[in-house]
């Protein structure tokens, strides 16, 4: 280098000048403004026509809700104390609706004294998510858990049941003890996602316990027979005999089995618990439940219709675009009703078949339609050099799909799969329509059927909105998330 | 001859004899893309340790004939037998010879979400059943070989054309594949990148590997190659040893071609 220097010619720049600064109409928060807002007389007008918008609807709507009143036992009530505190003609928000009503929205008509029972469904329902979500330990995860451990402590102790609370307590107990050994942390708490759904199950509607482990194990002796019969007659076979063993047992062996085992252990308090009716449920634990089972269940069916679709066996091909094509082309509320009501008919008679189940059948069964195109999206869009290169490889069929290919179709899929989740989440306010009181307009309408309540409007309507917009808010930035962690090709 | 990457180093040919025993053979071979007739009535034999270079103009049909080896694509006439086993639709046979013979492409292919290692990794433990640690040991003594053992960690997307072909290379080493295939390596790659995988590949000739190589490559072929087969719409034209195919080409339309490829 120093040598180049040494020969340089004399006419060549050896130091910079100073920087100088750009001109003051060209940097920071002036540009910025000329760009965008004002960049031309018809942006000008639209930028300020944009603003006056904004300040009318702040101007009437900031008043309305700081007057809001949280205080009251109904709206007569409300209206009278912010008569008395702003005025005559003042507007006010009557909160107090949502607080005297809380219990109504979050649990509808589940019994009070059990309310113990969803929360800690709650609360397990995230420690089974974690490994799921999160692969690893990251600060989000602790954000989360913290959100997860206030929200249970508040509900808990606002209910004076602290039954939670203990559970609380012992798995942050437990955490910190993994968590201080550096252990493989949350992934090795994979075997609790997979019995929750029964214990979920349980907790909900309770009764024995043997229905759900019954239940449970008929996914055990179905993934025995598949390994069993895929080892002598290969893999196609195998998955047939495990589907079907599956179904033997759940149809045949699981209804007796269970009331043998409750005949054994009576109604004796480990595996009893209080019996609670589908028509007590409401409000968001019925949301919820109905929400995270589909979006649970509608994932897996998805892949397997996509992968369906794209099949060579004309067979499975058709029956997978039949399905799809017909899901896609009846409106949910159909399904529901022919889930309320055409259902029973083709039941054998005697057969009570309980509505929560068959919504979220039929939700599910909508749910992973769009998904499967949403996926077959994903697969199309992978070169075929990576199928290639697997079968090349000596992959087989599953995989290669499970290794090479699901991996980054699924990938690709994360943005269409996620908003058919929340599309999903938003959808079971649709269960109106057959008589169960989702939070939106079951559980509304009959707060407002109240005398207290009569003429209340934006307030509950504003709060149920605002519950669905976290929700949905949180999936759409944890897609973000996965998408960020999971870039991966810098091409 | 004005070859751009003429092989100039000394080529160690002493693990590079031809045994008697048949790796391939194909007789009366016929394929058909719809009624397009791709491949006609192709007979040829390779045997352990041959090193063959197949060239001939572009849709003359010779990536789909290495593509057949591996049943890539089926043929519908004729018989293909690799390692003793026939290639028929029977898909446990079709696994056994695909976990045999590595297929190295175009395109590189290697998987983008996985990192290098795991690219290495995925078929010996999937495929083979090899332990992982043991996997990522072969994979490591491939990835030095290809001379990469640094980029293990890192994910193909981060690598430069070249190292990924070596990456993809050292990936069908990993199953310890009797039979290598090459769909012409390095018809993707810049030409200062084409140089390294051809070290790569001459390195594996000097070590007595079976190889059938789709190239355009003819300093390669010059120097590893015993055979040349030069294939035209569909058919083996002319094959040849390499001196004989270059010096002395017999049909015309080999002529034309060498003409064309060396003339520039």
């Amino acid at each position: 280098m120093s040598d180049l220097h040494a020969n340089a010619a004399s006419y060549v720049r050896n130091e910079m000048l100073p920087p100088s600064d750009p001109p003051a109409m060209q940097t920071g928060a002036i540009k910025w403004l000329r760009e965008n807002l004002f960049s031309g007389w018809l942006n000008t007008i639209l930028t300020i026509l944009g603003f006056a918008a904004i300040f009318f609807l702040l101007k009437e709507f900031t008043p309305w809700f700081l007057h809001g009143v949280w205080k009251a036992n109904s709206l007569g009530e409300c209206r009278e104390i912010i008569a008395a505190t702003w005025g005559e003609d003042a507007h006010g928000a009557c909160w107090a609706v949502i607080r005297e009503r809380w219990n109504q929205f979050m649990f509808g008509f589940y019994p009070r004294e059990l309310y113990w029972r969803p929360i800690l469904a709650l609360l397990l329902l995230m420690v089974a998510l974690a490994p799921i979500l999160f692969s690893e330990r990251s600060n989000k995860l602790w954000i989360a858990g913290g959100v997860v451990a206030a929200l249970v402590l508040w509900l808990s102790v606002s209910y004076g049941q602290f039954l939670p609370v203990g559970i609380l307590v012992v798995i942050a107990a437990v955490t910190a003890l993994l968590g201080s050994r550096g252990a493989q942390w949350p992934s090795n708490l994979i075997w609790f996602s997979g019995l929750f759904p029964g214990l979920a199950f349980w907790l909900l509607w309770g009764g024995t316990v043997w229905l759900p482990v019954v239940a449970m194990l008929g996914f055990v002796v179905g993934w025995i027979a598949f390994r069993f019969a895929s080892t002598v007659m290969g893999a196609i076979v195998g998955a047939g005999a495990g589907v079907v063993a599956a179904f033997l047992w759940w149809y045949f062996v699981a209804g007796p089995l269970v009331d043998a085992l409750t005949q054994i252990t009576g109604r004796t308090q480990p595996f009893w618990l209080r019996g609670v009716d589908s028509d007590e449920f409401g409000g968001f634990v019925l949301a919820f439940t109905i929400g995270i089972a589909g979006i649970a269940i509608s994932l897996p069916m998805g892949i397997i219709l996509a992968l369906g679709r794209r099949s060579d066996m004309p067979l499975v091909k058709g029956l997978c675009v039949g399905f799809i094509e017909f899901i896609r082309g009846v409106p949910l509320i159909t399904l529901l009703f022919v889930a309320s009501l055409l259902l029973n008919y083709f039941l054998p008679p005697g057969t009570n078949f309980d509505i929560i189940l068959r919504v979220i059948i039929m939700v599910t069964l909508f749910s992973a339609a769009y998904i499967a195109e949403v996926i077959r999206g994903g697969l199309a869009a992978l070169p075929r050099g990576q199928y290639e290169a697997a079968d090349a490889l000596g992959l087989d069929y599953w995989k290669a799909q499970r290794l090479i290919i699901m991996p980054q179709a699924l990938k690709i899929s994360i943005p269409g799969i996620v908003s058919s989740f929340i599309g999903l989440f938003k959808d079971t306010t649709l269960v109106v329509f057959v008589a169960l009181l989702d939070p939106l307009k079951g559980i509304t309408d009959a707060v407002r059927a109240s005398i207290e309540w009569k003429g209340v409007y934006w307030e509950p309507y504003i709060f149920v909105g605002a519950i669905f917009f976290i929700v949905c808010f949180s999936m759409s930035r944890y897609s973000m998330y996965l998408e960020n962690k999971l870039k991966r090709e810098h091409r | 001859m004005s070859d751009p990457h003429a092989i100039t180093r000394e080529i160690d040919r002493s693990h590079m004899q031809v045994s008697d025993e048949v790796a391939i053979q194909i007789t009366g071979m016929n394929k058909w893309y719809g009624a397009f007739h791709v491949l006609r009535d192709i007979n040829m034999t390779v045997n352990r340790g041959e090193r063959i270079v197949i060239c001939g103009p572009s849709g003359s049909g010779k990536s789909t004939l290495i593509r057949c080896i591996n049943r890539l694509e089926e043929h519908q006439q004729g018989q293909i037998v690799v390692d003793g086993i026939e290639l028929t639709n029977d898909l446990k046979n079709i696994d056994k010879v695909r976990s045999e013979v590595g297929m190295v492409f175009q395109h590189f292919n290697l998987f983008p979400h996985l990192t290098i290692l795991e690219n290495c990794t995925l078929a010996p433990i999937w495929v083979r059943k090899v332990p992982k640690k043991e996997a990522e040991a072969t994979a490591m003594h491939f990835l030095e070989k290809v001379k990469i053992p640094e980029q293990a960690n890192k994910y193909p997307g981060q690598l430069s054309g070249g190292q990924q072909q070596r990456v993809a290379i050292a990936r069908s080493l990993c199953m310890k594949p009797r039979i290598m295939l090459f769909d012409e390596p390095t018809s993707a790659l810049d030409p200062e990148m084409i140089k390294e995988v051809l070290d790569t590949m001459i390195e594996l000739a000097e070590e007595g590997m079976t190889m059938l190589c789709v190239t355009h490559e003819m300093g390669f072929a010059q120097a590893v190659a015993n055979r040349v087969i030069f294939m035209d719409q569909g058919q083996i034209v002319e094959q040849n040893e390499p001196k004989e195919f270059f010096n002395n080409p017999q049909s015309d339309r080999t002529k034309l071609f060498l003409s064309q490829i060396l003339g520039h």
